[in-house]
Order: structure tokens, then C-alpha cells, then sequence
């Protein structure tokens, strides 16, 4: 189901591998593949041996999840009631719905011809029951529909694997003798339920009969597609500037928000140009919100982005990652809440600027200074982890320290002169070393070790200045000094 | 009543927070930094923290560690002077924080009288102390409530070490006010106490025999 740029051609056997218990077992194989004799669950190596051509991907399982759970949306085409059925199936329950596209048989056909237009192969059934229809769509015939009493003859020739049991119950069934479902529906029932009475429904052949029968309910429970809140404005005639129609389009869009009693942190707009374009515009928030004043002003500046070309006729606002969100009395006087307004800010600054210049420092724990800060976002929750040094350090870090010549070098401690800038300076006093080694866990070898020296110079200027390495440390010629810092 | 039962108390009475513009007499001094950062309202309110890109470049960002951990700063990098404004204008529509600090290089043609005109009366209407650091340029036409002017001076001796610098010595002039009388100083940075001891410029004029030789005020 992965699809991607560069398909193989059918004619190359290729399968998709997953970890297996002892290595990579085969997940899936393409039509070329199994007519070789490959099946899923073998081994790749053993299947190396039988096609030594055979092609091997990873199968992306968590991806092939998503895009099936999509599906099951997708599919509410067809009927308003579909869910997921295992790892490679989707069930729809299309009681009262067939006849719209002129019958079951119909409808199959166009279900078939919109899947392929999705680039899927599909095999469908119709029947009665949520086991029936598992069975006949994965054994029967091409597109089989199965009325309502027709259940007992048209299983009755399919395998037994198509009562959905685990494979110690198939295994079973297949040294008992039992071959079809016909086969065991023949045995007597007391014999089976004496054998199986304690067994769970996967091990229970009777109880899957009866499902598959229709004489044990089996619901189907479907999943909830998030509602689509989307306010729009259709114009007479062609505009070149949506900034008019946008508060009105925002008040909309939060009056639906707030009747569903959901808030929104992502909001698309949408501009419908005449010649058929179609331009976005994306914003977001880092609060849930249904502010209409607030959403209105991190359009501000991005609506002139947009190249209306020969106009447009047709803006949507639509509301992105919606969450639920209740009306909140933060404090007894009705004061405002300072969060919020916070929140507020930090959204309009990362509308303007973006949301790599809006950040929030905090301690990580290292002695290098560079690696002692780290810039999170503005409103990322992420606790101080570093503990807070009793040693003075400057208030100002340059980005990248900056090599000073070395004038007048003394044994011990920091140059008498030296000229950063091009400006010379003479240490009237300084403080230091402190030294702090490279971690090794993190440098590259041969990483020098650094002196720290909070150095003065003859008009009171307080730098934090480091020689890099020692005197034949093995790790380069000289060592070089840098400037590093700023004090108060 | 009403406001003792929310929790809020009574304030004293305070100066309102205002904009005050900060010269540097040379750009990569921190002193500035630093004397903003003993003048802030001390409180546990987010700063806003704006840069321009030169600044950023020649003068450093201001470090976590350097400035207290105790106060979370929100930095906002950006690379026009134009840019700053906005930011810091914006900064002052919300009454959670408890400073903004911005930092402009040079003399743009956008920060004139009107953009200080406009910061100086947000920052009234939200009382929110604002701070304009700006380096390497020159002190023409402002509405900044407060100008000062700042070098930094041959650090206190080190109790300890003869060798090492001691505690900060800044030079302040106070070279324009709206608020309180214009005054040069001589500034002694307590680290450990967070305080800022002011003492009259030698070269300031005769000292009124009230005021005593010798002033102390708390920062802030």
C-alpha cells in the first residue's frame, strides 16, 4: 500500500519485509512474487533461495495503519457506517445504501473503479453478515454478493481459514480433516462445543460459524470523522483583496467554534482564484482558541502575500487541529488571566516573524557554555534541567568566540596585551583560570581543553577570554585565545 | 476591599514603569546590560527580550546564566530595526510580562521621535517598565522618559585577591529626565545582594549639605 516515486515494474518479483523472530520474514509480495511460490510469513532468506532475483523493501506498517484509517473516511462515500477490519481490511455497512448506486452488484463495480483510481487492487464481497462478507471477499469469487439466505450455500465450498481463527485452530481443524466450512458445519454441533467450550473466540470455530451465519451479533462500531468547521464567503465578482471579508469570515468560523464547544490552533484560508488557482494561507496559535479578534490580527500581514492574479471569487476559512476547549473562569473577580494573554503574544510574534526567532533559553546540563543553553519555543513546557552554577559567568555570550592576536604573552595567565577588534587592551587585573575540559562523550577527538579567564583591561572593559589547549598537549601547535564573553 | 480579598494588596506607591534609553559609550560593553537588569521590577513576570541582528552579532546574546535563571526570558531575534519596534510595541500591549528590553544598533531612519513617542506611552498605559539599549549610536531627538548615558570603570577592588576584579564600577549619567533631576554617579554593582550603590561623581558639582556625602539607594 506504501506508494512511492519509483515503483518496480510487475514483471520483478518483489516483496516487503518485517522483523521477524529469527530476521526478516515476508509481510507482503507482489503478484509476480507469488506466482514464484513466495507466501507472506516465510523467511526472506529461505525465500532468497527459491528466487534469487527476489527484491526486498521494509514495509512501513505504521504508515500502511494511517493511510488505512484514512480510508475508512474516505469510504463514507459509499454508505455513512464504515470501520477498520484488521490490518488490511475495511468493513461498510451499506444496509439502505446500495440502492443509490442501482444495486449491490452496481455498487461494487464502482467501488472497485474508485479504489483503482486510488492505484489499489480491491477484492469485495457483500453478504449479510460482518463474517460472511470477510470470508467471501477474501476466498469466494469476484465481487460474490450473498443474500440474505444464500449464507449457508456459499460458504459452505470456501476453506476453513475463512472463519477468521488463529492458526493452532486452523492447524487443528486441518488434522481433524475438516477442509471447508461446509465441512464443519456438518459436523454435529454437540461434538464441536464439547471440544471447544472453553475456548476464546479466536479458537472458537462454532462460535465464528455463528457469527458468520448471523446467529451471534456481531456490531459494527465506527469511528467518529472530526467535524469540518470551515465559514466561506462567495463573491459576485472578482476581488484583489480578502482583508475586507476576513473579520466577518473569523466571527463565523469562532460562532461555529463555540456552538460545537471547540477551539481551534490552526486556521487555513483559502483564496479561489477566477483562472482556477489556488492560493493558502496558513496560520497558527499556540493555545486553543476561539477568539475571532485574535485570529483576525495573525492574518495581518500574510493576506498581502497572496498574488490575486486576475482575482478571486471564493475565500474558505477552514479550522485545523481542533480540540476541545470549555469556557474557563480562571479567577473569582473576573480578572483576566496573564497566560493567556501571553499566550496571545507569543502568537502574534510567531505570525510576524516565525517561530524559529520567538524562543525561550533554558539550562542543559554541561559545563561547555555554548552547550549549557538551549533555545526551546516560546511556550514549550520543558523544566530547567541544568543546575544553576555558583561560578560568576558573563551576561553576554558571543555566538562564535572571537580569535584575539596575542600581543605580549606572559607564562602564567591571561596575555598582558592583546588586540581584539583592532583595538589593543592591557589585562589591568584578572581573575581565572577556570579550566573546563571537552566532553568526550560529545567532542570530536582531539578536542583542546579550554582556560577561562575573566580578564579587565586599562578603561575598565570585563571580558571573558580562554586559551584554547595547552603548551605541547599533543592536540595542535600554540594555543590561541578567544573572547567568548561579556561581564557587567 | 475587594482588591485585598483577590490577593492583590496594596501596592505602594511607585514610580510608573516607563521607557528609559540606555547609552553605551562603547559597544561591547555589558555594563548597560547590566545596569537594566539591576533596575528591573523584581518580579518572577517573563521578559521580553528583543534583538536586532548587529547587535546580536557585535555585542552577544544576553546568556541564561549570566542574567538569573529565576526569571524566564522570551528572546525575539530579528534582523530590522523596524522589526524591533513592532515587537517591542506589541511586546507592551500585554500586562504579563514584566520588562521588555530591546536592543537597536546605529541610528535607523525608523526609530525617530515618533516610534519612541508611541513605545513611551504603551509602556505608561500597561505599566510595564520598557528599556532601549542602544549601542553605537548618537543621543539626537526622543520622547524616552529617562536617558542615560553608561561606561564601565576600574572594577571595586576583590576582597580577597589583589589580582582579580571585584565588584562592577559603572560611571551613570543621567543626562535627561522627564521624572527627577538630571545627576552624574558613580555606580557600585553588589552582586551577591543585587543591589546598585550610588555614589556623586567626583566631577559633579558641589554636593548640598543635606544630601550628605554619601547616598544609598536600593535598585529598582
Amino acid at each position: 500500500m506504501a506508494r512511492c516515486g519509483n515503483a518496480p515494474p510487475d514483471d520483478v518479483p518483489v516483496v516487503l519485509a518485517r522483523e521477524g523472530q529469527h530476521g526478516p520474514v515476508i509481510h507482503a509480495a507482489n503478484r509476480t512474487a507469488r506466482i514464484e511460490g513466495i507466501l507472506p510469513g516465510s523467511r526472506v532468506v529461505d525465500m532468497r533461495a527459491i528466487c534469487p532475483e527476489l527484491q526486498v523493501e521494509y514495509a512501513d506498517e505504521a504508515g500502511d495503519h494511517a493511510a488505512l484509517d484514512r480510508l475508512v473516511l474516505w469510504a463514507r462515500r459509499w454508505c455513512p457506517w464504515t470501520a477498520r477490519d484488521g490490518d488490511d481490511g475495511l468493513i461498510l455497512d451499506t444496509t439502505g445504501a446500495d440502492h443509490l448506486w442501482g444495486g449491490e452488484a452496481a455498487m461494487l463495480v464502482e467501488m472497485e473503479t474508485q479504489l483503482s483510481l486510488l492505484g489499489l487492487t480491491a477484492r469485495l464481497a457483500v453478504a449479510p453478515t460482518w463474517g460472511a462478507a470477510w470470508a467471501l471477499a477474501r476466498f469466494g469469487p469476484v465481487r460474490s454478493v450473498c443474500g440474505p439466505d444464500e449464507a449457508y450455500f456459499k460458504l459452505g465450498s470456501l476453506p476453513v481459514a475463512g472463519l477468521r481463527l488463529d492458526d493452532p485452530t486452523l492447524l487443528l481443524l486441518r488434522r481433524l480433516g475438516l477442509k471447508t466450512i461446509g465441512a464443519v458445519m456438518d459436523v454435529p454441533r454437540l461434538s464441536l462445543t464439547r471440544r471447544f467450550v472453553k475456548a476464546e473466540l479466536q479458537a472458537n470455530p462454532l462460535m465464528r460459524l455463528d457469527q458468520a451465519m448471523g446467529k451471534l451479533a456481531e456490531p459494527v462500531s465506527s469511528v467518529d470523522a472530526k467535524p469540518v468547521i470551515r465559514a466561506q464567503a462567495r463573491l459576485a465578482e472578482p476581488i484583489f483583496d480578502p482583508t475586507p471579508y476576513l473579520p466577518e469570515l473569523c466571527e463565523d468560523l469562532c460562532d461555529q467554534l463555540k456552538q460545537a464547544g471547540l477551539g481551534c490552533r490552526r486556521l487555513h484560508l483559502t483564496v479561489y482564484k477566477t483562472d482556477g488557482d489556488v492560493s493558502y494561507v496558513d496560520v497558527a496559535t499556540s493555545a486553543s482558541t476561539r477568539d475571532a479578534g485574535h485570529l483576525h490580527s495573525l492574518f495581518r500581514d500574510k493576506v498581502e502575500r497572496i498574488d490575486p492574479g486576475f482575482g478571486f471569487d471564493l475565500i474558505t476559512l477552514a479550522a485545523g487541529a481542533i480540540e476541545e476547549m470549555q469556557d474557563e473562569q480562571t479567577r473569582l473577580d473576573g480578572g483576566s488571566d496573564d497566560d493567556l494573554h501571553l499566550t496571545l503574544l507569543i502568537d502574534r510574534l510567531n505570525a510576524k516573524f516565525g517561530p524559529r526567532s520567538v524562543t525561550r533559553p533554558v539550562l542543559r546540563q554541561s559545563h561547555v557554555p555554548e552547550r549549557a543553553e538551549m533555545q526551546i519555543a516560546a511556550l514549550a513546557g520543558r523544566p530547567d534541567e541544568g543546575a544553576v552554577l555558583a561560578k560568576e559567568r558573563p551576561l553576554r555570550l558571543l555566538d562564535h568566540p572571537e580569535e584575539v592576536r596575542v600581543l605580549y604573552a606572559v607564562p602564567e595567565g591571561p596575555p598582558a596585551q592583546f588586540i581584539w577588534r583592532r583595538q589593543t587592551h592591557r589585562v589591568a587585573r584578572y581573575a581565572g583560570p577556570e579550566r573546563i575540559a571537552p566532553e568526550w562523550w560529545k567532542d570530536r577527538p582531539g578536542t583542546r581543553l579550554r582556560d577561562y579567564f575573566k580578564v579587565e583591561d586599562q578603561t575598565g572593559l570585563r571580558l571573558w577570554l580562554y586559551r584554547e589547549g595547552l603548551h605541547e598537549d599533543g592536540r595542535g601547535g600554540d594555543p590561541r585565545w578567544f573572547v567568548h564573553g561579556m561581564f557587567a | 476591599m475587594h482588591k485585598t480579598l483577590a490577593g492583590q494588596g496594596v501596592r505602594p506607591a511607585t514610580m510608573p514603569h516607563t521607557l528609559s534609553e540606555v547609552f553605551p559609550a562603547h559597544p561591547t560593553d555589558a555594563s548597560a546590560v547590566g545596569f537594566v537588569l539591576s533596575r528591573l521590577p523584581r518580579t518572577n513576570a517573563p521578559i521580553l527580550w528583543v534583538q536586532d541582528r548587529l547587535s546580536r552579532k557585535e555585542a552577544g546574546r544576553p546568556a541564561l546564566v549570566g542574567i538569573g535563571v529565576d526569571r524566564p526570558v522570551i528572546i525575539v531575534d530579528l534582523s530590522r530595526a523596524a522589526d524591533v519596534l513592532w515587537a517591542m510595541e506589541d511586546g507592551l500591549r500585554c500586562r504579563a510580562l514584566g520588562a521588555v528590553i530591546g536592543e537597536v544598533w546605529g541610528d535607523p531612519p525608523s526609530l525617530d521621535f515618533t516610534a519612541t513617542k508611541r513605545l513611551a506611552l504603551r509602556a505608561e498605559a500597561a505599566n510595564v517598565a520598557c528599556w532601549l539599549i542602544r549601542r553605537a549610536a548618537s543621543p539626537d531627538l526622543s520622547a524616552a522618559r529617562d536617558r542615560w548615558r553608561i561606561a564601565s570603570l576600574l572594577s571595586a577592588p576583590h576582597p580577597h585577591d589583589a589580582q582579580a576584579p571585584g565588584s562592577p564600577r559603572w560611571a551613570l549619567d543621567l543626562f535627561r529626565s522627564r521624572r527627577s533631576k538630571p545627576g552624574q554617579w558613580v555606580a557600585t554593582y553588589d552582586r551577591a545582594a543585587d543591589r546598585v550603590h550610588l555614589a556623586p561623581s567626583a566631577r559633579d558639582r558641589a554636593v548640598e549639605p543635606r544630601d550628605g556625602a554619601l547616598r544609598e539607594r536600593a535598585a529598582g
